[in-house]
């Protein structure tokens, strides 16, 4: 029976046992990786990237194995109070926000500069996944079922995008819809929704962007147009990637990362410092890796019982999925630079605490995997 | 309820299944792109990589040096110290030119435009602080490096002018290119480097700039070079040395001689042609030029009343006066209009049409023949056989002894001078030729013009016979010219009369020189005075009576040529002195001076200066 428990495990050993190994493993080589590329990208130098890298990611380990000890109920008591103190942090943004490279995003807390917009990615997942549990599944379809994600979903992306910080909404707002997806929607709701969608798109583009974001569109076009300005960053990153070939020109041997031909090297195009110095099989191993993380999300979500583990669990994982598909669409040129890290392998501590904070959760949803609690009295009453 | 929820739990797996395909199929398009570009194009992109990993820097060539005929370096290239910021490394610029300033001195103008070409170049471009350095500073400089990161003291080479000034006529300077001039060529726009503007340095460019190279180095995003590849790189052509046939002592001692006038002088070998000394005074410092001269310093040299930018010997032009005399003796003997003994009577002026024609001595030189009139250079006997010669004649004689025209020597700006004749005169003025104006021109006055590289020309050809023409550079041919076909008699008869000038009582210059003062070595010479102003009767009823008591500008100009060995020709002077008052005497001693050092030097007899192999010992 110890096998195939239908039991929820309730102590500490117990949980411990259940922990899905093969995820963290998968975890803790990437952020290896990271480590790597952080020392090639200061010239073969442990400072100043590599050595912080690797205490962030030690501190984000433990975090995320301490969060994954909390049960469901936890979770599901906090996702409205965390979704609308992510809120208000984005309204205080709006209102008293730091200003940096002419984007709103950071707030001061004490001595703590914070980025509401990267709470808010995992707070409006749990809200999702936590309205969805609470209601029927005969309600989905319902102005109710669709009024109130609609909302939970476009408050923050509203205020996002007015930041203005692009590549944050667009994700914010595809995974909301993956979760609205997942929750059993319509066809007939989808397709319309997303006709509205691609219509509210084009008119958005027209008018409710920022030049530099426009800008940044053009440049994807066609960066060859201003090689000094807006495309210098896809075209020397494409110079890196293509230069490695297929197996790269040997660690700490890149000369477009090693002589700082590549701009921001250290956070979002860290990807090519590893496919100019590891070539196509780096580039591939990596990806695959990811990959790997992905499925075994998938197969934890699809093994929960509860409504709100399934959607938290798919809801984290497409947040993660879309921060590598952005990112390495973004480095080999075939999406606009948003400024989307690469997870787990970019320097930079908020966005690694708020992965592996939401590995935490699916770690913890794969321990707690039987629970499920009951549906509670839903949003409004 | 139970039935709803197994439903909705079968809707979630079949849609988390469409993301998972969803994904899977993203993933496969990054996969794809990845290939694409690290193996279908990757060769392109290889490219583009070293494009960026690598430049060529341009490396500037060491210019060629001038030598003179022994090969003594005139234009050099010195090490000179600077020190240079690059702004990319040095931080604020600033605080960098603060704690520089501690160590040498930096003036508050040099400031200013250090910190202007600081916001005008790119970051890693070296901006100039200071140029020309002296030991001790740049060595503080060395001393203080680490403290002052961003700061770089370098040794470049500068061109220098080891003769001063008494060269700067001849060479010229160097100076950076103007924009005109520069346009797009990478190695003039070269910092510090700098091209020929004005003298041989100009004229000789081709010769001396030489090739540029180029160093292969790597460098980062910035342009900051990381690494050399000596290997892969092409090292620059030095320029060639160029060779003059000026001899730097003759040339130096002639300088000094005429310090303080306003002169020139001509000093060249009668038989090739080389010319020995070629002096304007006063001079400049050409090295003022090289490492830019001042407002102040320029005007002051461009104002001077002696004019020292201006190379008189070249470009000076000054009526020939009666060192033209022996030309027109020898014209008049070769046409058989008089005969070597006729004699005339010189009563101090003759009338011609309705005016007198006066002879420098007032009461006369009595009668005399040609021998004499040379000797003495009595004006009245010039007047008598110019009356029989005809003005075309003269005009004749003086082009076949290289007057009015520009002598090629490799140099801008050498004058044609004037030898005037009916034709010159009618397109020149619209009219006619005056006979009186035959008579005048005898004398080497009135319209004709000279220059004093034109007098020793002429020096050189009645010494030598030849229609010698004169050279600057070892490296352009010997022209020795055609014999220029006058009877042994005569040419004897002539040198004889220039020889007494100086040698024999009663010769203008005998009291002012009196021999060349070498023993067993006589020189042959003749004086020239050309007027510039006319004593009015005002000024002579005033108490003005003599040169020397009318203003600078207005005294006459002194001249005098000279050749020797008298009967063995092989060197010929030619001084002009500018306003020098009191006759010719302030032109004749220099010139004799010069001459005598040439006697004693003798630098024709030592033959073609070779530059020594290295590790061959002399035999």
């Amino acid at each position: 029976m110890a096998v195939f428990r239908e039991t929820v495990p309730r102590t500490f050993q117990e949980k411990l046992f259940e922990l899905n190994w093969s995820v963290v493993l998968l975890l803790l080589l990437l952020g290896g990786v990271g480590v790597a590329m952080l020392y090639s990208a200061a010239e073969g130098q442990w400072n100043p990237w590599a050595s912080r890298h690797l205490v962030r990611f030690s501190i984000g380990i433990t975090v995320m194995l301490s969060i994954a000890l909390f049960p469901p109920r936890f979770w599901m008591g906090m996702a409205y109070p965390i979704y609308f103190g992510a809120l208000a942090l984005l309204v205080g943004v709006e209102l008293f926000g730091v200003t940096i490279n002419g984007a709103q995003r950071w707030l001061d807390v004490g001595p703590i500069r914070m980025q509401p917009s990267e709470i808010m990615k995992i707070a409006q997942v749990l809200a999702l996944a936590r309205f969805y549990h609470d209601l029927p599944p005969d309600k989905v379809n319902s102005p109710y079922g669709l009024l109130v994600p609609a909302f939970l979903i476009g408050a923050p992306v509203a205020l996002i995008l007015h930041q203005p910080d692009l590549g944050t909404a667009v994700l914010v707002a595809v995974t909301g819809g993956a979760i609205v997806f997942l929750s059993g929607l319509s066809w007939k709701i989808i397709i319309a929704g997303g006709v509205a969608g691609f219509a509210g798109v084009i008119g958005f583009l027209n008018f409710g962007i920022a030049d530099y974001q426009r800008q940044r569109i053009l440049t994807f076009l066609n960066p060859e147009a201003d090689p000094q300005g807006a495309g210098y960053h896809i075209i020397q990153s494409k110079i890196a990637l293509g230069s490695g070939g297929l197996t790269g020109r040997g660690f700490v041997q890149g000369t477009q990362t090693q002589l700082n031909f590549l701009p921001e090297k250290q956070t979002d195009f860290i990807f090519t410092i590893l496919g100019e110095e590891f070539g196509l099989v780096g580039g591939l191993a990596v990806l695959a890796l990811y990959a790997l993380v992905l499925a075994n999300a998938v197969a934890i979500a699809a093994s929960c019982k509860s409504v709100f583990l399934r959607l938290m669990v798919m809801g984290i994982a497409t947040t993660f999925a879309l921060y590598v598909f952005i990112n390495v669409g973004m480095v080999t040129g075939m999406l606009p630079v948003v400024g989307v890290p690469l997870p787990l392998i970019s320097y930079g501590g908020t966005v690694m605490m708020a992965v592996l904070f939401g590995f935490g959760l699916i770690l913890g949803a794969h321990i707690h995997r039987n629970a499920d609690p009951p549906r509670g009295a839903g949003l409004f009453g | 309820m139970k039935a709803d929820l197994q439903e909705q739990q079968l809707k979630f797996t079949r849609r988390a299944l469409m993301m998972g395909g969803g994904g899977a199929l993203v993933f496969t398009a990054l996969a794809a792109r990845l290939h694409q570009l690290q193996v279908i194009d990757t060769e392109r992109y290889r490219l583009l990589s070293e494009d960026n990993q690598f430049n060529f820097l341009l490396t500037p060539p060491s210019r060629g040096r001038i030598l003179d005929r022994f090969g003594v370096p005139v234009a050099d290239n010195r090490d000179s110290y600077r020190v240079v910021m690059i702004p990319e490394q040095a931080g604020n610029a600033e605080e960098a030119l603060d704690r520089l300033g501690r160590v040498i001195d930096i003036t508050p103008e040099q400031r200013d435009r250090i910190l202007r070409n600081v916001q005008r170049s790119p970051s890693f471009r070296p901006v100039t602080i200071r140029e020309d350095l002296d030991w001790r500073s740049f060595a503080a400089i060395n001393l203080e490096t680490p403290e002052l990161p961003g700061i770089i003291p370098e040794v470049v080479e500068i061109r220098d002018y080891p003769s001063g000034s008494s060269f700067a006529h001849i060479l010229g300077y160097v100076q950076p290119a103007p924009e005109s001039v520069a346009g797009d060529d990478p190695l003039l726009r070269h910092p510090g480097f700098r091209i020929g503007r004005t003298g041989a340095e100009a004229a000789r460019e081709d010769t001396l700039r030489g090739e540029r190279g180029s160093l292969k180095v790597e460098v980062n995003a910035f342009g900051r070079v990381i690494r050399e590849l000596p290997d892969q790189s092409i090292p620059a052509t030095p320029g060639e040395d160029v060779r003059l046939t000026i001899d730097a002592e003759v040339q130096r001692f002639a300088h000094e001689r005429l310090a303080g006038e306003s002169a020139a002088a001509v000093a060249m070998d009668v038989e090739n042609g080389d010319l020995l000394a070629l002096v304007s005074t006063p001079g400049f410092d050409p090295n003022q030029f090289v490492t830019g001269i001042s407002q102040t310093d320029f005007n002051a040299l461009n104002q001077n009343e002696y004019r020292p930018l201006y190379n008189k010997a070249l470009q000076g032009t000054y009526p020939p006066a009666s060192t033209f005399k022996a030309v027109v003796a020898l014209a008049a003997l070769e046409a058989g209009v008089v005969r070597p003994e006729e004699r005339f009577t010189c009563r101090g002026s003759i009338p011609f049409g309705d005016r007198e024609f006066h002879c420098w001595r007032r009461e006369g030189h009595g009668r005399v023949n040609l021998r004499d009139a040379v000797k003495t250079s009595c004006d009245v006997y010039f007047y008598e056989i110019a009356q029989r010669l005809g003005i075309e004649r003269i005009a004749q004689a003086a082009r076949r002894f290289g007057l009015g025209s520009a002598p090629e020597i490799g140099l801008a700006g050498v004058s044609r001078g004037i030898v005037p004749d009916p034709q010159w005169k009618l397109s020149r003025y619209g009219q006619p030729w005056a006979q009186g104006e035959t008579l005048i021109t005898a004398i080497g006055q009135g319209f004709m013009l000279t220059s004093p590289l034109q007098m020793a020309i002429m020096t050189a050809r009645l010494a030598s016979g030849r229609s010698v023409s004169p050279r600057l550079y070892q490296d352009q041919p010997v022209d020795r010219g055609e014999p220029l076909a006058i009877n042994d008699a005569h040419m004897a008869l002539v040198r004889d009369g220039l020889r007494a000038v100086v040698h024999e009582p009663g010769g203008t210059s005998y009291y002012t020189l009196g021999g060349l003062g070498v023993d067993g070595v006589e020189m042959a010479g003749k004086t020239g005075t050309a007027q510039v102003y006319s004593i009015t009767a005002e000024e002579r009823e005033a108490g003005v009576r003599t040169q020397n008591e009318l203003p600078w500008r207005l005294r006459d100009h002194g001249m005098f040529i000279c050749y020797a060995p008298a009967d063995r020709p092989r060197y010929a002077v030619a001084t002009v002195v500018e306003h020098g008052g009191g006759g010719s005497r302030a032109a004749a001693r220099p010139a004799r001076d010069i001459l005598r050092l040439l006697i004693e030097r003798d630098p024709a007899s030592a033959g073609p200066f070779v530059a020594m192999e290295s590790g061959s010992s002399p035999t």
